[in-house]
């Protein structure tokens, strides 16, 4: 236990990093990428040996780590000025974040200087959210916003019809109803896994459309407000009554494989699950399923944004070759790569609009292409919240304690779903720590 | 990982001479032993002076520029917070539970294993087999092997669709530190029963004591030194647990089996949090040490006074 502080202690002493552009001689340069293990970000690891072909002298070494820890890692590098990776993946709660602490590269310079990237192809919203100051910092790998897959066959015989702007309420109703134990369906796949990027981020969306927030416009915390407890009691008993087995330690992957293997009627998730429900590999339901948008109770739209990013670190070596891959793995030709390679299904979506062009990817992508590019669209405070808070972020609260507050409440509400203690207690716990978090802001305004 | 001072008046005299010429001799004769000692210090006390050094200020490293000096608060914060003594409590009951069913164990199969019989040592190598295992290897076989709910061991021998790792995490890990400790403490308890002399066993029967009257009164009290060190070292060991719970609970759910590595981990890189986390280290390593302080008391006591075997 020591050793990890002696570890932080060193990290913070000696910011050297291990050199990680090192030159092996005869102009060999290897470029270190962090990324998150997700399916896309695995296609790109495997379609390397292009860009290395078309680059000759620049190895690719990857990093590749599962979402919190690739998190931990790369924060705790890039916060320390530590200089291991030259191009890091982050997400658009960082990318504004760290561009303001001035740790990141400004990459509007080198994107006009790449002929045929035109960053005006990508998606408004998603843009702005990697932006600080009207410059991105960041550029999107993928962007998603959060809608319900339902079994079209399963509503069908049981007589429900998906409405074109579902509510919660129905929502709640029809989960209900399509809540099979003898068949081994449960009503809806909720997630219930600790976390403030897993569990947290489909609850605050349901939380900000019952009119809840974590703060009002002075920082103080609300996580006990009517509203609030509302909501945290409609998500954890829609989970515990009609949700899947073991739901306080399922996640995003979970809830697919529940899903996909036809064990839930409807799930409650990222749009970017389309590359789990629709790929005849792993899912049993291809051709069944129906999405609807992010189900709404005071509000008109309540999906979220998000978006994982590739950015540079102002500490890094070698920015040049960094940009070159990071162009490579986000440009218009790469759709292309990747649908004729793996299949269309496993383009990565909603980033750029030519993308949505693409006659291929069209026909492919009939059945979501359009709901993903709506919630997208109407990802933002103004539709998905009753009033502006203080801060930035749909699904998550975009201050630098939140990853550590979010995953804190996350874990109270993970134990309110596994029945190990009450949704108040939960409440009242999580209030606690948000208190301390909203007085630092208090100081700093008052 | 903490500094212990060996009690006084443990420590056995090194010399009968004058004293000034014996302090001479002994510095003299100690100076090449110099190097290795600043060093030794250097990596160990010069962190830890840091992590103190941390623990007072409030600093998160994601929020640049919010380092500053806050004196106590810090540590006001880590008693009055629910979730810490919550790890404390975990951390005390997997330790002395894990310590004392694994010495249980270990001290049965180790009888067992005292005896001849064909193939004594095909069978003593299976079973160190889980001691040599790595951590995070042995975790994981757990998680997916034997507790999964879908594919688990448990699953398929009784036939129950229990998700252990939710419904009872830290009896779960639990499970698997005693798995992997269990051997440890065999080997201890073994050695000194096989060190025990035959002539005392010869004399006791002789006597006419029974099986139990001969363990209770004769190898019970010279095992008693193997027992404490076993302790001592399982113990050690065994409160700074993370592979498993890093690995089969994430600490969860909610903080059901957080214990304070695990839990200070998750402060410092998860939360980002130094002041709060390096005022937790602290804590530990002062608990810690008056815990191990005491543990070795008893252990200097033990080895001092002769254990009943000539």
């Amino acid at each position: 236990m020591r050793k990890l502080l002696c570890l932080l202690a060193a990290t913070a002493l000696f910011v050297t990093g291990c050199a990680g552009a090192g030159s092996l001689g005869n102009g060999e340069r290897t470029l270190v990428v962090a990324i998150v293990s997700n399916a896309q970000m695995k296609d790109a690891i495997s379609l390397k040996g292009e860009f290395e072909k078309k680059n000759p002298g620049v190895n690719l070494k990857f990093v590749s780590l599962p979402e919190n820890e690739a998190r931990a890692k790369i924060t705790a590098s890039t916060a320390t000025q530590g200089g291991e990776f030259d191009v890091v993946m982050i997400s658009n709660y960082e990318a504004p974040q760290w561009a303001a602490n001035g740790w990141l590269e400004n990459l509007e310079p080198h994107m006009k200087a790449t002929p045929g990237y035109d960053e005006n192809d990508f998606i408004p919203s998603i843009r702005d959210s990697l932006s600080y100051q009207n410059q991105m910092y960041a550029v999107p790998f993928y962007g998603e916003s959060s809608f319900v897959a339902y079994r079209k066959d399963l509503f069908q015989k049981a007589g429900i019809t998906m409405p074109a702007h579902p509510t919660w309420a129905q929502i709640a109703e029809y989960a209900a109803k399509l809540d099979d134990k003898q068949a081994g369906v449960a009503g809806i796949c909720l997630r219930g896994k600790p976390g403030w990027g897993e569990s947290l981020a489909p609850f605050t969306t349901v939380a900000n459309t019952f009119g809840a927030q974590y703060f009002d416009k002075d920082w103080n915390a609300k996580l006990t407000s009517p509203e609030f407890t509302k909501a945290a009691n409609f998500y954890v008993n829609l989970v515990r009554e009609h949700g899947e087995v073991g739901a306080s330690s399922a996640g995003f992957t979970e809830c697919g494989t529940q899903y996909a293997q036809g064990n839930v009627a409807m799930w409650y998730d990222a749009t970017s699950m389309t590359g789990t429900t629709e790929d005849p590999s792993t899912s049993h339901v291809v051709g069944k399923n129906g999405y609807a948008p992010a189900p709404v109770d005071k509000t008109q739209a309540s999906g979220w944004l998000y978006a994982w990013s590739l950015a540079i670190p102002k500490v890094a070596k070698d920015k040049d070759d960094a940009w070159k891959f990071m162009a490579w793995m986000t440009d218009k030709e790469y759709a292309k790569k990747v649908g004729e390679a793996y299949g269309w299904n496993r383009v990565p979506p909603g980033t750029r609009k030519s993308v949505y062009e693409i006659p291929q990817y069209k026909d492919a992508a009939k059945a979501y292409a359009q709901p993903t590019l709506d919630g997208i669209a109407n990802a933002n405070q103004q539709k998905t919240m009753v009033s502006a808070p203080p801060y930035p972020g749909i699904q998550f609260v975009g201050i630098p304690e939140f990853q550590d507050l979010g995953t804190r409440v996350s874990q109270q509400l993970s134990a309110a779903i596994a029945g190990q203690t009450s949704v108040a207690d939960a409440l009242e716990q999580s209030q606690k720590y948000a208190e301390t978090v909203g007085k630092s802001y208090q100081e700093v305004a008052g | 990982m903490s500094t212990l001072s060996v009690p006084a008046g443990t420590a056995p005299a090194t010399t009968s001479r004058t004293e000034k010429k014996a302090t001479n001799k002994t510095g003299k004769r100690r100076l090449p032993l110099l190097p290795a000692l600043i060093f030794v210090i250097a990596v160990t006390q010069i962190p830890f002076l840091l992590t103190l050094f941390y623990s007072f200020q409030s600093w998160n490293l994601v929020r640049p520029g919010s380092q500053h000096f806050v004196g106590l608060q810090n540590y006001v914060d880590v008693f009055t917070d629910s979730t810490f003594l919550g790890a404390l409590l975990n951390t005390v009951v997997l330790t002395v539970v894990c310590v004392f069913v694994s010495l249980l164990l270990g001290l049965g199969l180790a009888i067992l294993l005292d005896r001849k019989f064909a193939g004594r040592g095909f069978v003593r190598t299976l079973l160190i087999t889980p001691f040599l295992i790595l951590p995070a290897a042995g975790a994981l076989l757990w998680k997916t092997t034997m507790f999964d709910p879908t594919f688990g061991l448990l699953h398929f021998v009784f036939n129950t669709d229990v998700d252990w790792l939710s419904q009872f995490p830290l009896a779960a890990v639990m499970a698997q530190i005693v798995w992997q400790w269990t051997p440890f403490m065999m080997l201890l308890t073994l050695a000194g029963l096989q060190s025990q002399s035959k002539e005392v066993l010869e004399a006791a029967s002789v006597d006419g004591a029974n099986r139990w009257r001969t363990f209770f009164s004769i190898t019970l009290p010279h095992l008693s030194r193997f027992l404490q060190l076993a302790t001592l070292l399982g113990a050690i060991y065994i409160v700074n647990s993370f592979d498993a719970i890093f690995l089969m609970t994430q600490g969860g759910p909610g903080t059901a089996s957080t214990n304070l590595p695990f839990y200070i981990y998750q402060r410092a890189f998860e939360g980002f949090d130094i002041g709060q986390s390096s005022a937790m280290g602290v804590v530990v390593v002062i608990l810690t040490m008056i815990v191990a302080t005491f543990a070795l008391r008893l252990m200097f006591r033990a080895f001092s006074v002769d254990g009943g075997t000539k």
